[in-house]
Protein backbone atom coordinates (compact mmCIF):
# COMPACT_ATOMS: atom_id res chain seq x y z
CA UNK A 1 0.00 0.00 0.00
CA UNK A 2 1.51 2.89 -1.33
CA UNK A 3 -0.28 5.79 0.11
CA UNK A 4 -2.54 6.10 2.95
CA UNK A 5 -5.40 9.22 3.39
CA UNK A 6 -9.02 9.63 3.94
CA UNK A 7 -10.48 13.12 2.69
CA UNK A 8 -13.93 14.37 3.20
CA UNK A 9 -15.01 17.32 1.50
CA UNK A 10 -18.18 19.14 1.94
CA UNK A 11 -19.89 16.23 2.77
CA UNK A 12 -24.01 16.07 4.04
CA UNK A 13 -25.83 13.35 4.75
CA UNK A 14 -29.75 13.11 4.51
CA UNK A 15 -31.28 10.18 6.73
CA UNK A 16 -35.10 9.21 6.15
CA UNK A 17 -35.49 12.75 4.49
CA UNK A 18 -33.85 14.74 7.17
CA UNK A 19 -30.31 16.68 6.88
CA UNK A 20 -28.46 15.22 9.84
CA UNK A 21 -25.27 17.41 8.75
CA UNK A 22 -23.34 19.74 5.71
CA UNK A 23 -20.53 20.63 5.02
CA UNK A 24 -18.01 18.40 6.57
CA UNK A 25 -14.34 18.73 6.08
CA UNK A 26 -11.63 16.70 7.07
CA UNK A 27 -8.14 15.64 5.56
CA UNK A 28 -6.67 13.03 7.30
CA UNK A 29 -2.66 12.03 7.15
CA UNK A 30 -0.56 8.83 8.26
CA UNK A 31 -0.64 9.46 12.36
CA UNK A 32 -3.12 11.66 12.19
CA UNK A 33 -6.56 11.00 14.70
CA UNK A 34 -10.44 12.43 14.41
CA UNK A 35 -12.38 12.34 17.64
CA UNK A 36 -16.53 13.06 16.14
CA UNK A 37 -18.21 14.74 19.43
CA UNK A 38 -21.99 15.93 19.68
CA UNK A 39 -25.50 14.37 21.66
CA UNK A 40 -26.90 10.96 20.66
CA UNK A 41 -28.70 11.12 17.15
CA UNK A 42 -26.59 13.72 15.67
CA UNK A 43 -25.26 12.04 13.19
CA UNK A 44 -21.70 10.58 14.53
CA UNK A 45 -22.39 6.83 13.32
CA UNK A 46 -23.33 7.98 9.78
CA UNK A 47 -20.35 10.20 9.39
CA UNK A 48 -18.65 6.91 10.48
CA UNK A 49 -20.16 4.72 7.95
CA UNK A 50 -20.09 7.51 5.00
CA UNK A 51 -16.07 7.25 5.86
CA UNK A 52 -16.22 3.88 5.62
CA UNK A 53 -18.03 3.82 1.99
CA UNK A 54 -21.63 1.83 3.64
CA UNK A 55 -23.47 5.29 3.38
CA UNK A 56 -23.36 7.26 0.27
CA UNK A 57 -22.67 11.22 1.14
CA UNK A 58 -26.17 12.87 -0.06
CA UNK A 59 -23.24 15.83 -1.62
CA UNK A 60 -19.54 16.18 -1.15
CA UNK A 61 -16.82 13.52 -1.49
CA UNK A 62 -15.35 10.94 0.49
CA UNK A 63 -11.60 9.72 -1.02
CA UNK A 64 -9.95 6.99 0.47
CA UNK A 65 -6.45 5.23 0.29
CA UNK A 66 -5.97 2.03 1.95
CA UNK A 67 -7.84 -0.39 3.46
CA UNK A 68 -10.64 0.22 6.63
CA UNK A 69 -11.53 -1.50 9.64
CA UNK A 70 -14.98 -0.52 11.19
CA UNK A 71 -16.33 -1.40 15.03
CA UNK A 72 -19.48 -0.33 15.59
CA UNK A 73 -22.67 -1.45 17.83
CA UNK A 74 -23.12 -4.65 16.28
CA UNK A 75 -20.78 -7.49 16.61
CA UNK A 76 -20.72 -9.64 14.15
CA UNK A 77 -19.00 -12.31 15.59
CA UNK A 78 -20.44 -15.70 15.47
CA UNK A 79 -22.13 -16.16 18.88
CA UNK A 80 -21.96 -19.87 18.92
CA UNK A 81 -18.40 -19.92 17.95
CA UNK A 82 -15.24 -20.11 20.63
CA UNK A 83 -13.91 -16.48 20.43
CA UNK A 84 -10.79 -17.11 18.95
CA UNK A 85 -12.60 -19.52 16.25
CA UNK A 86 -14.89 -16.57 15.46
CA UNK A 87 -11.89 -13.79 15.16
CA UNK A 88 -10.27 -16.34 13.21
CA UNK A 89 -12.66 -16.35 10.62
CA UNK A 90 -11.80 -12.43 10.09
CA UNK A 91 -8.35 -13.11 10.40
CA UNK A 92 -8.51 -15.92 7.31
CA UNK A 93 -10.85 -12.99 5.38
CA UNK A 94 -8.45 -10.11 5.83
CA UNK A 95 -5.17 -12.53 5.14
CA UNK A 96 -3.92 -11.68 8.07
CA UNK A 97 -0.03 -12.71 8.81
CA UNK A 98 0.01 -15.93 11.25
CA UNK A 99 0.60 -14.69 14.99
CA UNK A 100 -1.45 -11.17 14.52
CA UNK A 101 -4.29 -12.50 15.75
CA UNK A 102 -2.89 -13.90 18.91
CA UNK A 103 -1.07 -10.66 19.21
CA UNK A 104 -4.18 -8.40 18.82
CA UNK A 105 -6.05 -10.50 21.16
CA UNK A 106 -3.00 -10.37 24.00
CA UNK A 107 -3.17 -6.46 23.19
CA UNK A 108 -6.84 -6.65 24.39
CA UNK A 109 -6.13 -8.94 27.20
CA UNK A 110 -8.22 -11.21 25.71
CA UNK A 111 -6.05 -14.35 25.85
CA UNK A 112 -8.08 -16.59 28.68
CA UNK A 113 -11.22 -15.62 26.80
CA UNK A 114 -10.32 -17.68 23.83
CA UNK A 115 -12.22 -20.93 24.11
CA UNK A 116 -15.19 -19.14 25.11
CA UNK A 117 -18.23 -19.21 22.98
CA UNK A 118 -18.93 -15.18 22.17
CA UNK A 119 -22.63 -15.62 23.30
CA UNK A 120 -21.26 -15.84 26.84
CA UNK A 121 -19.14 -12.78 26.62
CA UNK A 122 -19.69 -9.69 28.38
CA UNK A 123 -20.92 -6.27 26.83
CA UNK A 124 -17.01 -4.82 28.09
CA UNK A 125 -15.43 -8.40 26.78
CA UNK A 126 -17.43 -8.22 23.09
CA UNK A 127 -16.05 -4.95 22.65
CA UNK A 128 -12.55 -6.11 23.18
CA UNK A 129 -13.37 -8.54 20.61
CA UNK A 130 -14.44 -6.23 17.98
CA UNK A 131 -11.25 -4.15 18.52
CA UNK A 132 -8.99 -6.96 18.46
CA UNK A 133 -10.35 -7.95 15.16
CA UNK A 134 -9.64 -4.12 14.07
CA UNK A 135 -5.91 -4.91 15.23
CA UNK A 136 -5.52 -7.93 13.72
CA UNK A 137 -6.79 -7.05 10.47
CA UNK A 138 -4.04 -4.67 9.75
CA UNK A 139 -6.10 -2.17 7.95
CA UNK A 140 -4.28 0.92 7.87
CA UNK A 141 -7.65 3.49 8.60
CA UNK A 142 -9.16 2.35 11.49
CA UNK A 143 -12.99 3.66 12.43
CA UNK A 144 -14.12 3.46 16.17
CA UNK A 145 -17.87 4.16 16.65
CA UNK A 146 -18.18 4.73 20.63
CA UNK A 147 -14.71 2.10 21.38
CA UNK A 148 -15.18 3.37 24.90
CA UNK A 149 -18.66 1.49 25.35
CA UNK A 150 -19.17 -0.96 27.91
CA UNK A 151 -14.74 -0.79 28.71
CA UNK A 152 -13.07 -0.44 32.15
CA UNK A 153 -10.44 1.49 33.12
CA UNK A 154 -8.04 -1.31 32.41
CA UNK A 155 -9.42 -1.79 29.07
CA UNK A 156 -9.75 2.04 28.23
CA UNK A 157 -5.93 1.94 28.65
CA UNK A 158 -5.37 -0.90 26.41
CA UNK A 159 -7.40 0.78 24.11
CA UNK A 160 -5.23 3.94 23.99
CA UNK A 161 -1.79 2.17 24.01
CA UNK A 162 -2.81 0.21 20.91
CA UNK A 163 -4.83 3.78 18.71
CA UNK A 164 -0.92 4.98 19.92
CA UNK A 165 1.01 2.32 18.67
CA UNK A 166 -1.42 2.51 15.11
CA UNK A 167 -0.96 5.75 14.96
CA UNK A 168 2.54 5.88 15.82
CA UNK A 169 2.78 3.42 12.61
CA UNK A 170 1.60 5.67 10.20
CA UNK A 171 -2.16 4.34 10.78
CA UNK A 172 -5.28 6.96 10.57
CA UNK A 173 -7.85 7.03 13.45
CA UNK A 174 -11.61 8.04 13.00
CA UNK A 175 -13.33 7.78 16.42
CA UNK A 176 -16.87 8.89 17.38
CA UNK A 177 -17.41 9.14 20.84
CA UNK A 178 -19.76 11.12 23.75
CA UNK A 179 -17.06 10.15 25.93
CA UNK A 180 -13.31 11.29 26.62
CA UNK A 181 -11.43 8.42 24.52
CA UNK A 182 -7.77 8.21 25.32
CA UNK A 183 -6.47 9.88 21.77
CA UNK A 184 -3.38 12.16 21.24
CA UNK A 185 -3.95 15.48 20.17
CA UNK A 186 -6.85 14.65 17.78
CA UNK A 187 -8.58 16.83 15.26
CA UNK A 188 -11.72 17.57 16.88
CA UNK A 189 -15.12 17.58 15.15
CA UNK A 190 -17.93 19.25 16.95
CA UNK A 191 -20.70 17.74 15.05
CA UNK A 192 -23.00 20.57 16.33
CA UNK A 193 -21.25 23.36 13.86
CA UNK A 194 -22.25 20.94 10.99
CA UNK A 195 -26.09 21.00 11.50
CA UNK A 196 -28.18 22.49 8.34
CA UNK A 197 -29.58 25.80 9.05
CA UNK A 198 -32.75 25.04 8.39
CA UNK A 199 -32.62 22.23 11.53
CA UNK A 200 -31.66 24.87 13.46
CA UNK A 201 -34.31 27.43 12.36
CA UNK A 202 -37.10 24.64 13.07
CA UNK B 1 -11.33 -18.63 -4.56
CA UNK B 2 -10.01 -18.32 -1.28
CA UNK B 3 -12.33 -15.94 0.12
CA UNK B 4 -15.39 -18.15 -1.44
CA UNK B 5 -14.29 -21.22 0.32
CA UNK B 6 -13.92 -19.29 3.69
CA UNK B 7 -17.21 -17.87 3.56
CA UNK B 8 -18.82 -20.83 1.98
CA UNK B 9 -17.67 -23.32 4.98
CA UNK B 10 -18.46 -21.05 7.28
CA UNK B 11 -22.00 -20.47 5.78
CA UNK B 12 -22.12 -23.87 6.18
CA UNK B 13 -21.26 -24.23 9.64
CA UNK B 14 -24.13 -22.04 10.33
CA UNK B 15 -26.76 -23.95 9.06
CA UNK B 16 -25.74 -26.76 11.01
CA UNK B 17 -25.57 -25.33 14.32
CA UNK B 18 -28.88 -23.27 13.46
CA UNK B 19 -30.37 -26.83 12.44
CA UNK B 20 -31.31 -25.81 9.41
CA UNK B 21 -30.12 -29.19 7.73
CA UNK B 22 -32.83 -31.58 9.58
CA UNK B 23 -35.66 -29.41 9.34
CA UNK B 24 -36.44 -29.61 5.12
CA UNK B 25 -35.56 -33.55 5.76
CA UNK B 26 -38.20 -33.84 8.55
CA UNK B 27 -40.84 -31.49 6.94
CA UNK B 28 -41.06 -33.49 3.87
CA UNK B 29 -40.99 -37.13 5.59
CA UNK B 30 -43.49 -35.44 7.88
CA UNK B 31 -45.37 -34.77 4.60
CA UNK B 32 -45.15 -37.94 3.12
CA UNK B 33 -46.37 -39.56 5.97
CA UNK B 34 -49.48 -37.68 6.33
CA UNK B 35 -50.50 -38.01 2.89
CA UNK B 36 -51.69 -41.59 2.90
CA UNK B 37 -53.75 -40.56 6.09
CA UNK B 38 -55.39 -37.72 3.65
CA UNK B 39 -56.34 -39.73 0.39
CA UNK B 40 -56.49 -42.57 1.96
CA UNK B 41 -53.98 -46.21 1.58
CA UNK B 42 -55.02 -46.94 -1.98
CA UNK B 43 -52.14 -47.90 -3.70
CA UNK B 44 -52.41 -46.81 -7.02
CA UNK B 45 -53.81 -43.39 -6.40
CA UNK B 46 -50.57 -43.20 -3.97
CA UNK B 47 -48.03 -44.35 -6.91
CA UNK B 48 -50.13 -41.57 -9.36
CA UNK B 49 -50.17 -38.90 -7.33
CA UNK B 50 -47.19 -39.29 -5.04
CA UNK B 51 -44.45 -38.04 -7.14
CA UNK B 52 -46.32 -34.80 -7.79
CA UNK B 53 -47.34 -34.38 -4.23
CA UNK B 54 -43.49 -34.97 -2.90
CA UNK B 55 -42.34 -32.21 -5.39
CA UNK B 56 -44.48 -29.54 -3.88
CA UNK B 57 -43.24 -30.89 -0.66
CA UNK B 58 -39.85 -30.23 -1.46
CA UNK B 59 -40.45 -26.69 -2.79
CA UNK B 60 -42.30 -25.73 0.50
CA UNK B 61 -39.60 -27.58 2.29
CA UNK B 62 -37.25 -25.32 0.43
CA UNK B 63 -38.94 -22.01 2.07
CA UNK B 64 -38.40 -23.27 5.45
CA UNK B 65 -35.07 -21.51 6.20
CA UNK B 66 -35.50 -18.70 4.31
CA UNK B 67 -35.41 -16.28 7.17
CA UNK B 68 -32.47 -17.54 8.63
CA UNK B 69 -30.31 -17.09 5.34
CA UNK B 70 -29.55 -13.72 5.14
CA UNK B 71 -31.49 -11.38 7.96
CA UNK B 72 -29.07 -12.73 10.84
CA UNK B 73 -26.14 -11.74 9.28
CA UNK B 74 -27.29 -8.41 8.24
CA UNK B 75 -28.35 -7.69 11.25
CA UNK B 76 -25.58 -9.06 13.04
CA UNK B 77 -23.64 -6.41 11.02
CA UNK B 78 -21.31 -9.18 9.45
CA UNK B 79 -22.64 -8.29 5.63
CA UNK B 80 -21.35 -5.03 6.47
CA UNK B 81 -17.78 -6.00 7.59
CA UNK B 82 -17.58 -8.30 4.65
CA UNK B 83 -18.40 -5.48 2.43
CA UNK B 84 -15.48 -3.46 4.06
CA UNK B 85 -12.80 -5.77 3.32
CA UNK B 86 -13.47 -5.12 -0.92
CA UNK B 87 -15.37 -8.44 -0.81
CA UNK B 88 -18.25 -7.96 -3.40
CA UNK B 89 -22.27 -8.86 -2.15
CA UNK B 90 -22.33 -11.12 -5.24
CA UNK B 91 -19.40 -13.30 -4.24
CA UNK B 92 -21.42 -12.88 -0.31
CA UNK B 93 -24.34 -14.36 -2.10
CA UNK B 94 -23.06 -17.06 -4.13
CA UNK B 95 -20.73 -18.47 -1.74
CA UNK B 96 -24.01 -19.26 0.54
CA UNK B 97 -26.33 -20.42 -2.54
CA UNK B 98 -22.90 -23.19 -2.18
CA UNK B 99 -23.45 -23.87 0.69
CA UNK B 100 -27.33 -24.00 1.06
CA UNK B 101 -27.43 -26.22 -1.87
CA UNK B 102 -24.93 -28.46 -0.03
CA UNK B 103 -26.92 -28.33 3.21
CA UNK B 104 -30.14 -28.90 1.75
CA UNK B 105 -30.07 -30.40 -1.90
CA UNK B 106 -28.55 -33.88 -0.85
CA UNK B 107 -30.48 -34.29 2.58
CA UNK B 108 -33.77 -33.54 0.33
CA UNK B 109 -32.86 -36.11 -1.83
CA UNK B 110 -31.56 -39.01 0.38
CA UNK B 111 -34.80 -38.11 2.57
CA UNK B 112 -37.21 -38.46 -0.63
CA UNK B 113 -36.19 -42.12 -0.47
CA UNK B 114 -38.38 -43.23 2.39
CA UNK B 115 -41.28 -40.69 1.40
CA UNK B 116 -41.30 -42.76 -1.77
CA UNK B 117 -41.42 -45.70 0.01
CA UNK B 118 -44.38 -44.41 2.19
CA UNK B 119 -46.18 -43.37 -0.99
CA UNK B 120 -45.59 -46.82 -2.92
CA UNK B 121 -43.70 -45.26 -5.82
CA UNK B 122 -42.35 -47.80 -8.57
CA UNK B 123 -38.37 -47.74 -9.31
CA UNK B 124 -38.36 -45.56 -12.07
CA UNK B 125 -40.61 -42.98 -10.84
CA UNK B 126 -37.95 -42.89 -7.74
CA UNK B 127 -35.18 -42.78 -10.92
CA UNK B 128 -36.96 -39.66 -12.44
CA UNK B 129 -37.61 -38.12 -9.22
CA UNK B 130 -34.09 -38.26 -7.88
CA UNK B 131 -32.95 -36.81 -11.56
CA UNK B 132 -35.21 -33.75 -10.81
CA UNK B 133 -34.53 -33.42 -7.40
CA UNK B 134 -30.65 -33.12 -8.33
CA UNK B 135 -31.29 -30.89 -10.90
CA UNK B 136 -34.42 -28.63 -9.24
CA UNK B 137 -32.56 -28.09 -5.59
CA UNK B 138 -29.78 -26.16 -7.29
CA UNK B 139 -32.50 -23.65 -7.98
CA UNK B 140 -34.85 -24.37 -5.10
CA UNK B 141 -32.20 -22.93 -3.23
CA UNK B 142 -31.21 -20.42 -5.42
CA UNK B 143 -34.76 -18.82 -5.39
CA UNK B 144 -35.10 -19.25 -1.68
CA UNK B 145 -32.01 -17.24 -1.54
CA UNK B 146 -33.19 -14.72 -3.43
CA UNK B 147 -36.12 -14.17 -1.92
CA UNK B 148 -34.11 -14.50 1.51
CA UNK B 149 -32.19 -11.26 0.18
CA UNK B 150 -35.08 -9.04 -1.04
CA UNK B 151 -36.97 -9.40 2.51
CA UNK B 152 -33.84 -9.18 5.19
CA UNK B 153 -34.72 -6.26 7.16
CA UNK B 154 -38.43 -6.43 7.04
CA UNK B 155 -41.03 -7.46 9.59
CA UNK B 156 -42.67 -11.05 9.11
CA UNK B 157 -40.30 -11.69 6.46
CA UNK B 158 -40.81 -14.99 6.71
CA UNK B 159 -44.64 -15.14 4.91
CA UNK B 160 -43.56 -12.46 2.30
CA UNK B 161 -40.87 -14.45 1.47
CA UNK B 162 -43.19 -17.34 0.80
CA UNK B 163 -45.63 -15.05 -1.12
CA UNK B 164 -43.11 -13.77 -3.27
CA UNK B 165 -41.02 -17.46 -4.39
CA UNK B 166 -44.03 -19.53 -4.77
CA UNK B 167 -44.78 -18.01 -7.87
CA UNK B 168 -41.26 -17.77 -9.08
CA UNK B 169 -41.39 -21.68 -8.73
CA UNK B 170 -44.13 -22.67 -10.73
CA UNK B 171 -42.36 -23.21 -13.43
CA UNK B 172 -39.72 -25.73 -11.35
CA UNK B 173 -42.98 -27.23 -10.10
CA UNK B 174 -44.44 -27.79 -13.99
CA UNK B 175 -41.08 -29.14 -14.94
CA UNK B 176 -40.22 -30.84 -11.98
CA UNK B 177 -43.06 -32.76 -11.53
CA UNK B 178 -43.51 -32.55 -15.66
CA UNK B 179 -40.51 -35.15 -15.27
CA UNK B 180 -42.67 -37.91 -13.55
CA UNK B 181 -45.11 -38.78 -16.33
CA UNK B 182 -42.82 -37.48 -19.64
CA UNK B 183 -41.05 -40.37 -21.55
CA UNK B 184 -39.03 -37.85 -23.63
CA UNK B 185 -37.04 -36.05 -21.22
CA UNK B 186 -37.79 -32.88 -22.95
CA UNK B 187 -39.11 -31.89 -19.20
CA UNK B 188 -35.95 -32.79 -17.42
CA UNK B 189 -34.27 -30.34 -20.02
CA UNK B 190 -36.27 -27.42 -19.66
CA UNK B 191 -36.29 -28.25 -15.98
CA UNK B 192 -32.42 -27.96 -16.58
CA UNK B 193 -32.69 -24.43 -18.17
CA UNK B 194 -35.06 -22.92 -15.09
CA UNK B 195 -32.79 -24.17 -12.63
CA UNK B 196 -29.63 -22.71 -14.66
CA UNK B 197 -31.12 -18.97 -14.78
CA UNK B 198 -32.09 -19.18 -11.71
CA UNK B 199 -29.30 -19.88 -9.86
CA UNK B 200 -27.26 -18.00 -12.22
CA UNK B 201 -29.12 -14.59 -11.25
CA UNK B 202 -29.21 -15.04 -8.29
CA UNK B 203 -25.56 -13.97 -7.28
CA UNK B 204 -26.14 -11.04 -9.16
CA UNK B 205 -30.03 -10.26 -8.47
CA UNK B 206 -29.31 -11.22 -4.34
CA UNK B 207 -26.15 -8.90 -4.21
CA UNK B 208 -28.02 -5.89 -5.31
CA UNK B 209 -30.46 -6.24 -2.96
CA UNK B 210 -28.31 -6.64 -0.27
CA UNK B 211 -26.45 -3.39 -1.25
CA UNK B 212 -29.82 -1.65 -1.80
CA UNK B 213 -31.23 -2.46 1.64
CA UNK B 214 -28.02 -0.92 3.14
CA UNK B 215 -28.82 1.76 5.69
Amino acid sequence: MSRVGLHLSGVACARGGRLLFRGVDLAMEPGGSALLKGPNGIGKSSLIRICAGLLRASTGTVERHGRVALTDERLALDMEQPLAAALGFWARLDAAPPGALDAAMAAMALEPLRQVPVRMLSTGQRKRAALARVIAGGAPIWLLDEPGNGLDDAALELLGASVAAHLAGGGIVVAASHQPLPLPTPVVLTMQDYIAAEEEEA
Amino acid sequence: MNILLTLAIRDLRQSWQSAGLWLPVAFLLLVASLYPFAVGPNAALLRRTGGGMLWIAALLASLLPVDRLVAPDRDAGMLDQIALRGIGEEMVVLARLIAHWLGFGPALMIATLPAAALLKLDGTTIGLLEAGLLIGTPALAALGLLVATLTAGLRSSGALAGLLALPLAVPLLIFGAGTLGDGSGAALKFLGAASLLLVAITPFAGGAAIRAGRE
